[in-house]
């Protein structure tokens, strides 16, 4: 390929232009060079001769007149078996291996492959000689971990592939032909176990999309009971800092029933990841009985290391994603924290001294996170299966004001809305998702009516705590005061959920169900007390045995005992009972 | 010989630009003119044209001064000669100490691999109820004391610095009052504490933007202590003028503004300073605890808000004491499940309760009639404050959490707490 080069004439942060010869793409790759060491950029913007590339590095030390080196590729992940469990940067370099040759820090322009080409895999043929196929159909299968991984025709490959020829069962390094192509015109193909795909392009190698209808289980209960996410849909969690963003992420990252998880951590603290990195290899699955890491994929792009390589990130967590949907998985797809990466936009943005919008945000912020979650969704593969990408992303919104570009873009594209409250987190009732002000369009995993009514009782009791601000406990109704200390009762011992108990932390949705059934009854029970004080008292106990039982192993002995008390204790305060 | 030059095209703030050929992006160069001699940095390459920021300021520069290009970026000479000493923005002794030019290294080194770093496990005790108990400070954290001006955050930070148990104390001064510079040299030269100590100071009647190397220095020295194994603690007071001079930059440089003047990289400026902090797989570790002032008081200010967005917690000090609410360590649920089986119970229930107590103040202030509960919950709080707020107060973790129950007995039944049942029949006072 004809491949331009070009000569640096302005360094400006990591925005470098170029004075270049032969053809440039945008969003191209190159390499500019300090010293021996290359440094990879990507074009973002071309005028004449002229080429401003930002560089995924530090740019320190780069000099005008310093050669760039294009190379006709768009910024690109490799796609095969062995990705998961692995722990990259923004760009795809294994760190693992990184940290092997470079030692305690990342070096710039140290690049490695992603996939070792020559590790061996047990590959088995389902295409045969003949076979006519599309772009995604498979070819053969390799056990990776616990699935079955599909080798798949490229989902580049144009038109119809006519398979010429297959390997035999066998064991065979990834970056060898398992298999001949040949395409409706130009020249036959040899295929491996790796491809390599563009990561700001869509994969859409399937027969058609869905809409997301199943709920996914995160086994938080404020999110499956009151605002549930589905599988294919999207979500987000704005809230200031502190208000339990991460925390969140973390739990769903451990608990959601999914198959495979992405964990894209952009921009964020390495400390955050250093966590999962450290305990998921220890952590059994208990859908699989397997480590958590075996289906889990970290992509790493911490706030100190370089910022145009935040973008890229989230675009390679989704790439990775669409990839194991592909293999009719369903796939959860977590951003933390999309900000980071609009922020990094709105750096470039103003380097390029683009026309700023709001808080200096590019005017094309919107259309760039629409076509972000744009990727998540559930699709029909060509062969009837089904897989999904959930893409769950957080914001951090500045000064925890909701009314910002990022959060408002954001809000306008997703399913489902958490947003976290600092008053909640202050008063440490986490998770801090707010009950009133949340959202979500995907179905619960207990019916409407129930929901509704609970949510009817949070609504109730927190406008009589509002109204006693103004008037006093003591001019409020008894009834309305028991309608207050129920909506507490409700947030107390259901919506708040203690991260950090083993039990507590994961409530599975058949145990919802009963839990919330026993809530339901018990909200609806007309309860009567001589006074204001009694009440209380009633509550606080009840809402302690509740906690009590929320802690107990579901189904052992301690647990219906403490479902049998707490029953008796409702039984006892009904007045007709 | 490097080649000099002799034409400043342009001064602006304190960023100026000359013609010149062959220049590196971040490469220092030494500025001479007829007021003296200053560092500077390169921050912007145009065809020839090259910007560089003054770190004295651009007072008194005239066109002709002397531009000459270093060839290499800012570097800290590395040795143990460094501890007990004193040096400016410039890494120009403040003492009367020589000069140190061996074993140079360079500022603002690359980020370390995520996976050489472990999961932080060692508390750091202080004898501070409202830090031991309620937001345990870890080994290698980075927590900001979030304060209005005026508050006593320096007193604090040095007590902090002396009563943690690390190898080398380095303090990192940005616009510090010239008292409180000296006080915080005295107050490590009475404990003997100085003698493992390293401070950049910059003060307040400094050039401003010469406090922008400070961070980058006192952190590049620290690694390099914690690589040979050394726990570290770094004290950078104040943030908050370390991010103004960003500001000022910003503004000479004519970048748009994103909120309220500061730069839209402050986020990224200031994280790459605060993610230092670091427990080193088979080294030693940084800690990190800064001052971030906040004008108006206002957490939702740029620089506290980013802050926040950063570091793992943060202490509110108000009215000369921590603050309950708002102050936040992230890290404490690593160490603090293995302290004590009643450790995470107290946390809990005591701030719980104490939000209740603000609760009734507020329902008292209205003039509404208390209840029995409101009249425990009074007489918690004001216990609460006098005896775990206080900042006077200096006691092991274990002995705050026995007078955590011996608070909450006095004042409540059991389940008024909220507390779990098997928590409270192992260490609920036995009343006799
Ligand atoms: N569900 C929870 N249960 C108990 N504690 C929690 C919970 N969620 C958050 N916290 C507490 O709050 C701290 C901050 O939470 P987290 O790191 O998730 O905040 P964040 O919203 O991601 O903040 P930032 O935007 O700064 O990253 C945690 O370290 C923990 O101490
Ligand atoms: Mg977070």
């Amino acid at each position: 390929m004809n491949v331009a080069t070009g000569k640096i004439s302005s360094v400006n942060g990591n925005l470098i232009r170029v004075n270049f010869d032969g053809a440039v793409g945008q969003n191209e790759v190159g390499y500019a060079r300090v010293d021996d060491t290359p440094l990879m950029s990507e074009v973002v913007r071309v005028h004449g001769r002229q080429a401003d590339l930002q560089v995924f590095e530090d740019t320190a030390g780069l000099a005008v007149g310093n050669t760039v080196t294009f190379t006709g590729r768009l910024l690109s992940v490799q796609l095969g078996p062995g990705l998961l469990g692995q722990i990259y940067d923004g760009l795809q370099n294994p760190l693992p291996r990184l940290a092997e040759k470079c030692g305690f820090f990342l070096q710039r322009g140290a690049y490695i492959e992603a996939l070792d080409p020559r590790a061996l895999w047990a590959f088995t043929p389902t295409a045969h000689p003949g076979d006519c196929l599309t772009a995604g159909d498979t070819l053969g299968t390799v056990p990776e971990g616990l699935f079955t991984h599909r080798i798949m025709v490229p989902f580049d490959f144009p038109g119809v592939a006519t398979v010429v020829s297959m390997v035999p069962p066998g064991s065979y390094p990834a970056g060898g032909t398992v298999a001949t192509l040949r395409p409706e015109r130009g020249t036959e193909r040899d295929v491996t176990m790796i491809q390599t795909w563009p990561v700001k392009i869509p994969i859409k190698a399937y027969a058609e999309r869905l809409r997301p209808t199943e709920t996914l289980v995160t086994k938080i209960r404020t999110i499956d009971t009151f605002f549930p996410v589905a599988r294919g849909g999207t979500y987000c969690i704005p809230g200031p800092f502190g208000a339990g963003k991460t925390v969140l992420q973390q739990l769903t990252s451990r608990h959601a029933e999914v198959d495979v998880v992405v964990i894209a951590a952009c921009g964020e603290r390495a400390g955050e990841v250093v966590e999962t990195l450290r305990e998921f290899p220890a952590l059994t699955d208990p859908r699989t009985g397997r480590s958590l890491m075996e289906r889990t994929v970290i992509i790493c792009n911490t706030s100190s290391m370089p910022v145009a390589a935040r973008e890229a990130s989230v675009y390679t967590g989704a790439t990775l994603a669409e990839y194991y949907r592909q293999m009719g998985l369903h796939v959860l797809l977590l951003a933390d924290s999309t900000s980071r990466w609009a922020q990094a936009l709105r750096e470039m943005s103003g380097r390029l001294e683009e026309i700023p919008g709001e808080e200096a945000f590019p005017a094309y912020l919107e259309s760039v996170i629409a076509s972000f979650y744009e990727r998540g969704g559930m699709v029909r593969l060509k062969d009837g299966s089904t897989g999904s990408v959930t893409i769950g992303g957080t914001v951090s919104p500045a000064g925890g004001n909701f009314d910002e570009p990022v959060t408002q873009a954001t809000l306008k594209v997703v399913g489902a809305f958490h947003g976290l409250s600092r008053a909640r987190s202050d008063a440490r009732r986490y998770p801090a998702i707010d009950p009133l002000d949340s959202w979500s369009k995907y179905p619960s995993i207990i019916p409407g009516d129930a929901v509704d009514a609970a949510r009817q009782t949070l609504r109730a009791g927190h406008e009589i705590g509002q109204m006693m601000k103004v008037v006093g406990e003591e001019g409020v109704t008894p009834e309305e005061f028991v309608t207050y200390l129920k909506g507490e009762y409700v947030d107390n011992s259901y919506l708040q959920q203690d991260a950090f108990h083993e039990v507590d932390s994961a409530t599975g949705a058949d145990r919802q169900r009963h839990v919330f059934g026993v809530l339901h009854l018990f909200l609806k029970a007309p309860l009567q007390f001589p006074n204001h004080e009694a009440a209380r008292r009633f509550f606080h106990q009840l809402t302690q045995m509740t906690r009590d039982w929320n802690r107990q192993v579901l189904n052992t002995p301690e647990f219906k005992e403490a479902q049998h008390a707490l029953e008796t204790m409702i039984e006892e305060s009904t007045p007709d009972a | 010989m490097r080649k000099t030059y002799n034409r400043v095209d342009d001064i602006t703030g304190s960023v100026i630009h000359v013609q010149a050929e062959g220049v590196r992006y971040r490469e220092l160069a030494q500025i001479t003119s007829r007021r003296g001699s200053s560092l500077g940095q390169v921050i912007g390459l145009r065809e020839q044209n090259v910007a560089i920021q003054v770190f004295a300021g651009s007072r008194g520069i005239a066109t002709d001064a002397e531009v000459r290009f270093l060839g290499h970026p800012m570097r800290v000479p590395f040795s143990h000669a460094l501890l007990g000493r004193t040096f400016n923005g410039s890494m120009i002794p403040r003492d009367k100490g020589p000069e140190l030019r061996d074993n140079l290294v360079d500022i603002a080194g690359p980020s370390v691999n995520p996976v050489k770093r472990i999961i932080p496990r060692h508390m750091v005790r202080t004898g501070i109820p409202m830090i031991d108990v309620f937001n345990s400070l870890v080994e290698s954290q980075k927590l900001p004391i979030f304060a209005r001006a005026g508050e006593p955050y320096n007193p604090l930070l040095a007590r902090l610095a002396l009563q943690a148990e690390v190898d080398v104390i380095i303090l990192g001064g940005m616009g510090l009052k010239h008292d409180d510079y000296l006080f915080f040299r005295d107050t490590l030269d009475e404990s003997g504490a100085l003698s493992r100590s390293v401070l950049f100071i910059h003060t307040a009647s400094d050039p401003v933007v010469e406090c922008l190397l400070i961070p980058d220095l006192s952190l590049a020295v620290a690694e390099q202590f914690a690589l040979q194994g050394k726990r570290v603690l770094v004290l950078l007071s104040d943030m908050t003028n370390f991010a103004d001079a960003l500001k000022e930059i910003a503004i000479t440089m004519e970048q748009i503004p994103s909120n309220r003047g500061y730069p839209g990289d402050l986020y990224s400026q200031l994280a790459a300073r605060y993610e230092k902090a670091v427990d080193f797989d088979t080294a030693g570790s940084i800690t990190i605890l800064a001052v971030t002032t906040m004008p108006g008081d206002d957490v939702t200010h740029p620089v506290p808000d980013n802050t926040g967005y950063i570091t793992e917690g943060q202490l509110y000090l108000r009215g000369g004491r921590i603050e309950p609410f708002g102050s936040l360590s992230r890290l404490k649920q690593n160490v603090n499940g293995r302290t004590r089986a009643d450790h995470r119970t107290i946390m809990n229930t005591m701030i719980q309760l104490y939000a209740s107590f603000r609760e009734t103040l507020e329902k008292q202030a209205m003039g509404f009639r208390l209840t029995p509960w409101d009249r425990k919950l009074l007489k918690y709080g004001d216990r609460f404050e006098k005896e775990m707020m206080d900042l006077t107060v200096n006691i092991p973790l274990e002995g705050a959490l026995d007078l955590g129950w011996t608070i909450l007995s006095d004042c409540f039944d059991p389940v008024e707490t909220g507390a779990p049942s098997a928590i409270v029949e192992q260490f609920w006072p036995k009343k006799a």
